[in-house]
Formats: C-alpha cells, structure tokens, sequence
C-alpha cells in the first residue's frame, strides 16, 4: 500500500542532462521540501525548473531518454517508482485532456490506478467540487473553456488523491478570469488536503500569496535562493538577478527596469483588492506609483520618434470598418457584429474581453485573412495604394506588404527549415523584391531582433522568446502599414515583454498602425491608444490611453 | 469551436442502448456473408431487413438520407459502371452508341449496387448509435483488448477534432506570410503538401505532449515487468437487448444467404 497524505521531496545532488544535449538542464540541485509546504519554483528560461517539475512526477523518461545523477526522491522513493504520489498540470489547456466526457476524464488517473469502481465515482464528486466544477459528467470536455479545461485537469490529479501537486505554468494561456479561477480553485483543494504544493510560474504575483516559500534555481545549478516570499522578494540582490533572468517581480517593471510603489515592493504583491493576473499590480489611472507605465510615457521615453523619418501620413486613416460583422464562415451567424472602428498610421489599438468572444476572428477579419460575413472593411487609399478596397481579395504579394498578422502561435507561420530563409521568404519569393533589396532587410532584421546568432538555426528549435521576436521579424520583411497581433505577450518572461514592447513602440512611432489581440493590461498600458473590448458579440471603445 | 467526434448526438434509441460488442457481432456477421457473393437475392433480403429496421436507430429518414447520400450515390455509380463494363451476355437491353447494356452486365451491376449498400448499413448502424467511450470500454472490458492501444486510440481520435482547428488556423497563418500566391493546381498542390506537412509536425508536438499529461497519470505504466493492473469507472455490461441485437444479426445474414442458395443466385465470389 502505497503511503498517503502530504509528500516529502528529497533532491541530493541531482542532476539530469536530455538526450542530445551538452548541458545539464539541471545540476547540482539540494533541495528538501517538506509534508504540506507550498512552493513557488522560480528561475531564468533553461533554468529548469519544467525539467524539475517531470522529473518529480516522475515522466522524464528512461536512462535513453537522458542522465540522470544523485538522487531526487519523493517520500524517500526515486520519484518514477512513486507512482500515483504526484500529480502533474501542464500549460496547454487543450494539451492534457484525453477523455471526451467532463466525469471520465477525473475518474481516467483512478482507473490507471486500479482504484476499486465504488471508491472512483465519489472520488470524481469530490474532486470536481474541490476545483468549483460542478457540471453534469456527460458534459463533453470539448466544451469547455480553457479555465474550465485547467480546473478539469486539476480534478484529474485531485481524484488520484496525491501528496505532491505540480504545476507548470498552469495559466499562462488564460485570461484573467481564468486565472483567478485556477488560482482559488487551487487555494481550496490544497485547503482541504493538505497535499505539498510545487508551482513553475513566471509571473510572481499570480501565485505569491498563495506559498509560503520560494525556490529560486540557478541557471549555472544549484540555488540562487530559497525563503519565505519575503524575505526572497525583498532581497535587493535577489529581486536584480531575478528581473534581469526575466522573471516578472512584483514592484518592478521590465520596460523601466525601476523600482516602483516608493521602494515597499514587497508590499507589492498583497493588494487589497484582487490582484491582476498576469501583471504586477491592478492599473490605478494615472496614479505614478501604481507601476502602470503609460502610452504616453513610454513612448517618447524611448526616444525614437527623433530617429524615425518625418512620415506625413501620421494619423491618416488606413482601413475603416462600418458595421462590420465577423465569423469563422459565411454561413454561420456573425461572432462579432456592429463593429465601427478605423485604424489609423502611427497609432496603436488593443482588442480584449474574455476567451471566446471573437477577439481573434475580428482580428482576422480585419486583417483580410477572413471576409468580412456583413457591413464594410475598407483600405483607404493611403493603405490600398491602388489595390482592390476589400483586403480579403487582395493578393498575397499585396497583402504582404499592407498587413501583416502575428499569430498567437509562432510555429503556425514557420516555413522553412532556417530562420535567415525565413526571413527572406516575404521580400524575395512573395514581394519580389531584388536580391541586394532583400539581403538589405534581412541583415537588418538579423541586427535589430538579435537574431544574428541564430541565422542558421531552424526556427522550430528557438526558445519561446525567440520564436516570437523571429514570428514578429517575418511579417516586418516586406513592412507592412498595419500590424495585427493575437497575444503577443501569452507565456512571455519579462525581458521578452520588454523587448517586444520596445520594438513595437518603435514601429508605431515610425508611423505602423498596430493592433494588438491581448488581456495584457500592461502591453495596453503601454502602448495603445485606443482600446475595445468585445463580449456578447460586439466591441465597444472602452477608452483612450494617450 | 473545436470539431468533436467522441461526443456525437447518439439518440435514445433502443440500439444506443445495446452493448457496442454485440453491435459489432452483429454488423461483422451480415457484411462477411454477404462478401462471399455478389448475387442480388441476398443483397436486396439484407438490404430489406436493414431497411425495416431503421426505425430502431431513432434518427428520422430525412437525416440519415442526409448523412449517408454519399454512400448511395457511391453504390450507384458502382452500380452503374458495372452494368456499363461488365461482361456482356444475355439480351441485349439497351443499346446507345459504344455503350452496350445486356441483362447479365445489368443484374451484376445490381447487384454491385444493392450489396454495396446492404454491407455500408450495418456500419452506419454502428455509427449511429455507438459513442466512441461505450465502443472502447466494450473492447476493453469484453473483447480483452489491451486498454493502452484502446485508450491511446481513443485520445487520439480527441486529437483529430483539435487537428481540423489546426488545419484552418494554419491555412490563415500561411495566408498571412503570403502562401498560396499561384492559382496554377500545380502551385496548389504545392500549398497543400507544404500545409500538410506542418499539420504533421503540429500533430506530432501535441500528441507527444498528451502521451506526456496521459503518463503522468499513471497510465501505461509498467510494474515489476508487467502492464500495472486497471480499473474501469464504467463498466460494460451486457443485457437481454444484446441478444436480440446478435440474434437478428444472425437471422439477417441466415435469411440472405438461404434465399440465394434456394433461388439458386448464390455465387461465390472467388470460389
């Protein structure tokens, strides 16, 4: 019989280096958590920590998969023999869901568990109100959001009943109504069994309350540090090494690099009201210590509308929608309808609202991938520049250089197996521009995203940070009027926020017209100057930043 | 909206009450009796008793005629070709130019037609009135089948609903990097293959990620050598409407091939 209640983790030496790799992904790693204890697992990118966090739920695979040294050991088992003991939660909401029906999917860990049938169905009640999900078991899994979906994977592991709960990033692709959901749902199961808590999140203060002590790794092995949050986050030198690895700190901003709210950062993280998910602290008007950098703040900050080419065009209107409805096909009702808004060169719009409100489908439409299902679009001449004035019939070649879409997801618009071809694809096969034209861009391209190194790689090697800023260079090669992007900042550590948010404010000021797709208040904040919000199948301006 | 297949609307019929097993024994029993020979008395007595027994699914005639129009027109024009291009002896019936129908080459083509048909219907039976999960469970728990191969494909089947999402969000994610200039079917082509072979690296990610989360789970783990033990959340049982349903399949195949050994159109195919 397998022992129950709160696990003890054990780490002595540990070490695990992948199949085909140089580089330990983790080495050296002392560690004891105790029965019950609640951890936050912070560190740079490639610190570890997701290998960390597999290896204790015991899924990294044989000795072909990688080497393994020292011991890492769950209530004094090696963790792949303690089966059943740890329960795993991933990042991607549709990723880990393998049944079709809400009550099979929480009662599948039982079964593998060889749980008696009498004993899983009160386990599945349990768990489901454990996460507040109290939906009919027939209801397909396909049907949810992706909240719902994280709450649903929570109560998977909840019904195996172990001592150790792992999450990886558990609601980095949620809105903040998401979040907040996980989040308490989280707060109550572990409320009521105790079970130790190990959490990999890069944005602090979405779990900061909720631990009692944080774990910092080293991206050369080892610990950088280890405390109560506040004593770790209120650590000068720790908060540094923290923000500088791209770790989001609460108190600090990444486009300043400052210290915020008059030095009491550790108060930081304890709002009193709700704090905002995926942000430092809720934004507070124009309040200067609420740590909400605005539009028109930073972006004469940076300096670059001095450098930019005098552009007589600012403010003209590129492409205008008049009661433009929006749907995935023409022949299902509109998802979005009544949509009045005009893009304009040199200025920056956000689209936000709930998961599934139609914020990517309007986006689409507006960005002439999708047609328009009712009302007008049209490219105004300085954006049409005597193409045809619906953008859906545009050719490719006309396309590419009047708008270009960002996805949410990089490796959806990756072509080829190089990432210096991947950057010529747009001037050279699409545009046709000439070869010296084309390396012209490329090189400059290479220089400005600091891509330079990575030349030669294949793109769907990069890291996550890499990736975007690769995915965001491709559509700037045949410089586009306007920049559409679908959450450009989803599941970004700070240093990539801050790079992106640069590069953009750049662009706008050279006179693009960007819209952006987000629920990140902060990317709004920073650059937008208009903002819509859709829910219940329209968009209404819910106000102007700068 | 992802497109679900594992959670179809199955009516509350009597056959969606039936255990998927015996759905299956019944189904595989007429579509291998009526493989042997290509006759039209047993293809048109199946097909009459299938016939008669729609009214068990549940659904109306407008919807199956619906969902199940390119079977037909499939059996039709197999139906048709035959008769165009089989061999020609008999009277000659119809006789337009190069095309020649006699009344052999038209019986077989006939023949062709309705047999199609009669061995389509019990799958379309089966499809109707199985959710993917009771299927499963059913060769699982009664058919002993190893459950890491039957719940792996059961995931995987979750996969391809997700995979068509993919499909058209790849389309507009190529479209926007300006993909699919050419109007050409050469250049089309080209498209798709290259479309193609993202969404294979695409399902490649996701399945491997899902094996991850499944695993994690305990699920396709080994002990001491051996599959670890399994418990089942739903138990698939077997009840007297299951033998009622392997009983007229039995009596649908028995009734087919009797008359055609009786009317003396029994043929073996590749006898």
């Amino acid at each position: 019989m397998s022992p129950s209640g709160p696990a003890r983790v054990r780490a002595r030496g540990w070490g695990w280096r992948h199949a085909g790799r140089k580089a330990f992904a983790v080495s050296g790693l002392d560690l004891d958590i105790a029965p019950g204890e609640r951890v936050l697992l912070l560190g740079a990118s490639g610190a570890g920590k997701s290998t960390l966090l597999h290896a204790l739920a015991g899924v990294l695979g044989a000795a072909e998969e990688g080497e393994e040294h020292g011991e890492l050991t769950v209530d004094g088992v090696r963790a792949p023999d303690a089966r059943g003991r740890a329960g795993l939660v991933l990042q991607d909401p549709d990723g880990q869901i393998a049944m079709a029906r809400v009550g099979d999917e929480v009662a599948f860990g039982c079964e593998n568990l060889a749980v008696p049938r009498e004993q899983i169905w009160p386990r599945v009640h349990r768990a489901l109100a454990d996460v507040g999900l109290e939906l009919p078991l027939d209801r397909p899994t396909a049907a949810l959001s992706g909240g719902q979906k994280q709450r649903l994977a929570l109560a998977g592991i909840l019904a195996m009943e172990p001592g150790l709960v792992l999450l990886d990033e558990p609601t980095a692709n949620l809105d903040p109504d998401g979040v907040d959901e996980v989040r308490a749902a989280v707060r109550r199961s572990l409320d009521r069994t105790g079970a130790t808590l190990v959490v990999v999140e890069h944005r602090v203060s979405v779990w900061a309350e909720l631990v009692d002590r944080v774990v910092v790794l080293g991206e050369g092995g080892g610990l950088l540090a280890d405390g109560s949050p506040e004593r770790v986050l209120g650590q000068a030198d720790v908060r540094r090494r923290l923000a500088t690895a791209g770790v989001w700190v609460p108190g600090w901003h990444p486009l300043t690099g400052e210290e915020y709210d008059d030095g009491r950062a550790v108060r930081a993280w304890r709002p009193s009201g709700g704090d905002s998910p995926g942000g430092v602290v809720r934004p507070a008007g124009g309040d200067p210590s609420s740590g909400v950098v605005r539009a028109d703040v930073v972006r004469p900050r940076l300096g670059y509308r001095s450098s930019a080419p005098e552009t007589a065009s600012v403010g003209a209107a590129l492409l205008s929608a008049r009661g433009l409805a929006a749907g995935r096909s023409p022949k299902a009702p509109p998802v979005v309808d009544g949509i009045e808004l005009t893009l304009r060169a040199g200025h920056a719009t956000s689209v936000t609202g709930p998961n599934g409100a139609g914020k990517s489908t309007l986006a689409l439409t507006l960005a002439g991938l999708l047609p328009a299902v009712g009302g007008t679009l049209e490219a105004l001449p300085p954006l049409a520049r005597g193409a045809a004035s619906s953008p859906h019939r545009w050719r490719s070649s006309e396309l590419v250089s009047r708008i270009g879409t960002v996805f949410q997801e990089p490796e959806h618009q990756f072509l080829t197996p190089r990432v210096l071809d991947e950057l010529e694809f747009g001037p050279r096969r699409v545009a046709k521009l000439a070869p010296g034209e084309t390396r012209r861009i490329v090189d400059g391209l290479l220089q400005r995203l600091r891509l330079e190194r990575l030349a030669e790689a294949n793109p769907f090697t990069l890291s996550g940070g890499e990736k975007r800023r690769l995915s965001v260079a491709t559509m700037l090669a045949t410089s586009p009027s306007i920049l559409v992007l679908d959450e450009p900042t989803f599941g970004q550590d700070a240093l990539t926020w801050a790079e992106l948010v640069r590069l953009l404010a750049e662009l706008i000021d050279q006179g693009t017209s960007l819209l952006a797709v987000t629920h990140d208040e902060h990317f709004t904040a920073a650059l937008s100057d208009a903002v819509y919000r859709v829910d219940g199948g329209h968009a209404s301006r819910v106000g102007a930043v700068a | 909206m992802s497109v679900d297949f594992l959670t179809p609307d199955v009516a509350n019929s009597v056959l969606a009450r039936a255990n998927p097993v015996a759905k299956l024994a019944a189904a595989l029993c007429i579509t291998v009796s009526l493989l042997f020979s290509v006759d039209w008395v047993s293809a048109s007595v199946a097909l009459a008793c299938e016939l008669c027994l729609v009214p068990l699914l549940g659904v109306r005639v407008g919807t199956l005629a619906r969902r199940t129009w390119p079977l037909v027109a499939a059996a039709a024009v197999a139906a048709y070709s035959t008769a165009l291009l089989g061999v020609k002896t008999g009277p000659v019936w119809v006789h337009l130019g190069p095309a020649v129908f006699t009344e052999h080459s038209v019986l077989t083509g006939a023949a062709i037609g309705l047999r199609g048909l009669a061995i389509a219907l019990p799958g379309v039976f089966l499809l109707f009135s199985t959710d993917p999960t009771d299927l499963a469970d059913g060769l699982a728990q009664k058919l002993r089948l190893p459950s890491r191969f039957v719940l792996g494909a059961l995931a995987g089947m979750r996969l391809v609903g997700l995979l068509v999402d993919e499909w058209r969000t790849l389309g507009l994610a190529r479209r926007a990097r300006g993909v699919g200039t050419g109007h050409s079917p050469v250049e089309r082509f080209r498209t798709f293959l290259g479309q193609a072979f993202a969404l294979l690296v695409v399902a490649i990610r996701r399945a491997t990620r899902l094996a991850v989360a499944m695993e994690a789970r305990g699920f396709g783990s080994v002990v001491d050598g051996r599959a670890a033990p399994r418990t089942w959340a739903r138990e698939s049982s077997f009840s007297r409407i299951d033998a009622w349903v392997v009983a007229a399949g039995v009596g649908i195949a028995a009734l087919a091939v009797g008359a055609a050994v009786v009317l003396g159109t029994w043929n073996v195919a590749w006898g």
